[in-house]
């Protein structure tokens, strides 16, 4: 599968597309294959988004997950400061990423 | 310290007022990424993988307590409460919204800082020796000259588009503490025979994809011609410099495919041109310069002794503590380096408190050194006993200048768009294998550097040991290197073999320490030792 990614423009946040809006949590992502170019180039001339590009993905436990580490780590946070990322009372989410 | 002037504050008064309209035409949508992204970077602001970031700059290192104070309340206010110091003595957010970064300018602007010139193809923030206007062992305090250097640099017109980005260092000792030929141009401030101080040039050095030594092209340059001799080196390389391959563009291509004696010849004939062009600054300027370089008043009968009957104490007075210029004083190394902790990463609380002791006792003075660490620079010996119990209890008290855990690593994966691999927690484990088995100590002076790519932020080319990441098929893997130098007897590391993953790294690191046990001479640094015996025996012991 295929998911959209970007930075939100005003605070840099990581975001993904859902197929009607962005959201910060990747489980939201939804699979784009075949429609990103058009959805980045409506997205980013809105200006909800900075520079989206799409990024190859596969189903994990029932929710996206990027196939390049880099976007795994863009997804969650930095590892080395898990009281910073989206999840930071998972233990288990190390493991998601590395 | 130097102090700014109506022209240095009006310039970058007007350059925040200049960015805060860029930003805003860019969230109202009149610019677009692809022409905002220039402006951006010339004010210091990335985008990197979690967030914008800013860098600021910190010239030469040099900080006063009112600017370290302010760092940390944007660390608090605008950011999620801490900064990163990096190997260029600037200091790095991580998670700075555009909405926010024109507001973060003017408070900087409000302490004599700004972020221009910390990105782009220009000449970046001037480094120096941590231990300026302080080293026992310096010709002159080095920071006039590399301020005078900033000023000339500062929205230089004609090398704001150079082909590629341009680092100085300048220093002014035998004892290289600013990897000065690691950079662009690295100017060494020495005397002549006859004692009078000039500046040697060395051109043409770097890391990153092509690791160059710089050789010195001219080795005493006249101090009242020492902007007009790097305007003409600028310009050469301006001239002549690869702008049609990013790959080639930086100036240690330049002289490598010219060879130093062209690049020397061409630079001569354009400094010969430009001596009669007034490009020089008045020397009154420069004797302005230094009048905010004097030395602190030092107590002329400071008590020089210490009191060592704490063993922890005393580890640190031997490990983090440096020979100072003036009796009875010393330049004390604040480790940014705690056993498992993120090389050059601060809190804000941590921020002002070393912004506290700086005022209490160094003469509200800071530095920032390459090795992201922090100096406070004068310090009486009497006051070290209350310095130290105040950083160890504030976790800054590591006594590990110089040894295997104070790992220089660059953000990495962890924050860093251009990463292959992960640095943090390469140097995290490192540093707590070494503490666990306690070698630490008896490895003595080990200079370990890891960087995330090829970019060699983190100086791998020139660390005793280095490490790069790479990116093998998406997954992390690391090189490792050997032999390395960026100080005076400056040499660029090789590569043992084949990688290791992350845990493989560590455990390769440790089986390298353990042939430098097994093979040191007396006295033997792990670099003297690796210098003498050679690759072989280290390779044997990590792949049979
Ligand atoms: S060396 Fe590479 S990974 Fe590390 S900070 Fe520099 S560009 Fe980023």
């Amino acid at each position: 599968m295929r998911l959209l990614t970007g930075n939100d423009l005003k605070t840099g946040a990581v975001t993904w597309w859902t197929g009607a809006e962005w959201s910060i949590h990747i489980e939201d992502a939804a699979d784009v294959t075949g429609g990103e170019e058009e959805i980045a180039r409506r997205e980013e001339s809105a200006r909800r988004v900075n520079v989206p590009y799409a990024v190859d993905a596969d189903i994990h436990d029932g929710s996206p997950r990027p196939s390049h580490i880099k976007e795994r780590v863009r997804a969650l946070g930095p590892t080395v400061r898990p009281d910073l990322t989206l999840k930071p009372a998972d233990p288990e989410i190390g493991n998601w990423v590395i | 310290m130097y102090k700014y002037d109506q022209y240095d504050q009006a310039m970058v008064d007007a350059r925040v007022e200049e960015f805060r309209d860029q930003a805003r035409r860019r969230l109202e949508g009149r610019l677009t990424e692809d022409q905002f992204k220039p402006l951006r970077l010339m004010n210091g602001l990335y985008l990197q993988l979690h967030a914008y970031m800013l860098r600021v700059a910190i010239p030469y290192g040099t900080l006063d307590s009112r600017q370290m104070h302010a760092l940390a309340d944007i660390a608090d206010k605008y950011d999620r409460g801490y900064g990163h110091f990096t190997t260029r003595q600037n200091i790095q957010y991580n998670w700075i919204k555009l909405e926010d970064a024109a507001d973060i300018l003017a408070d900087l602007a409000k302490v004599e800082m700004h972020a221009i010139q910390t990105s782009g193809n220009c000449i970046r923030n001037i480094s120096s020796d941590h231990f300026a206007g302080a080293a026992a062992d310096e010709v002159v305090d080095p920071r006039p000259y590399a301020e005078l250097l900033r000023q000339w640099s500062s929205f230089h017109p004609e090398f704001s588009y150079l082909p590629r980005k341009f680092k100085i260092a300048v220093i002014a000792s035998e004892k290289d503490r600013a990897a000065m030929r690691l950079h662009d141009i690295g100017i060494n401030i020495v005397t002549n025979d006859v004692g009078e101080p000039g500046a040697a040039f060395y051109v043409g050095g770097g890391m990153g994809r092509t690791p160059m030594i710089a050789p010195c092209i001219n080795s005493f340059v006249p101090l009242d011609q020492l902007v007009t001799y790097a305007e003409a080196c600028l310009r050469v390389y301006n001239r002549h410099g690869r702008r049609d391959n990013k790959y080639k563009a930086r100036i240690k291509i330049l002289v490598h495919e010219l060879g130093a004696e062209e690049y020397t010849r061409q630079v001569e004939a354009e400094f010969a041109h430009l001596l009669d062009q007034g490009v020089e600054p008045p020397l009154a300027e420069l004797e302005r310069i230094k009048g905010y370089f004097e030395d602190p008043l030092f107590e002329t009968a400071a008590d020089s002794q210490i009191d060592r009957i704490d063993p922890d104490f005393a580890l640190w007075i031997d490990r983090n503590t440096v020979a100072h210029k003036a009796d009875g004083y010393v330049s004390a190394v604040i480790s940014l380096k705690p056993v498992g902790g993120i090389p050059g990463d601060a809190t804000a609380e941590q921020m002002r408190l070393m912004a506290d002791l700086a005022k209490d006792y160094s003469f509200d003075e800071l530095r920032v050194m390459h090795t992201q660490n922090i100096v406070l620079p004068h310090v009486r010996k009497a006051d070290l006993h209350a310095l130290w119990t105040a950083l160890d209890a504030a976790g800054l008290g590591s006594p590990n200048l110089d040894t295997v855990e104070d790992i220089i690593a660059c953000p990495g994966l962890d924050y860093c768009s251009l990463a292959n691999a992960r640095s943090i927690p390469v140097a995290q484990k490192i540093s707590e294998r070494f503490a666990q088995t306690g070698k630490t100590a008896t490895l003595g002076e080990l200079k370990l550097k890891i960087s995330g790519c090829i970019n060699a932020c983190g100086h791998h080319h020139a660390g005793h040991i280095g490490i790069l990441g790479v990116d093998r098929k998406g997954v992390e893997n690391y090189q490792l290197l050997l032999g390395g130098s960026e100080a005076e007897d400056v040499s660029l590391a090789k590569i043992t073999g084949p990688g290791f993953d992350e845990n493989g790294i560590v455990d390769a690191v440790e089986t390298v320490t353990t042939v430098y046990e097994r093979e040191r001479a007396d006295g033997e640094r792990f670099l003297d030792t690796y210098r003498r015996i050679g690759m072989n025996p280290f390779k044997e012991a990590l792949y049979g």
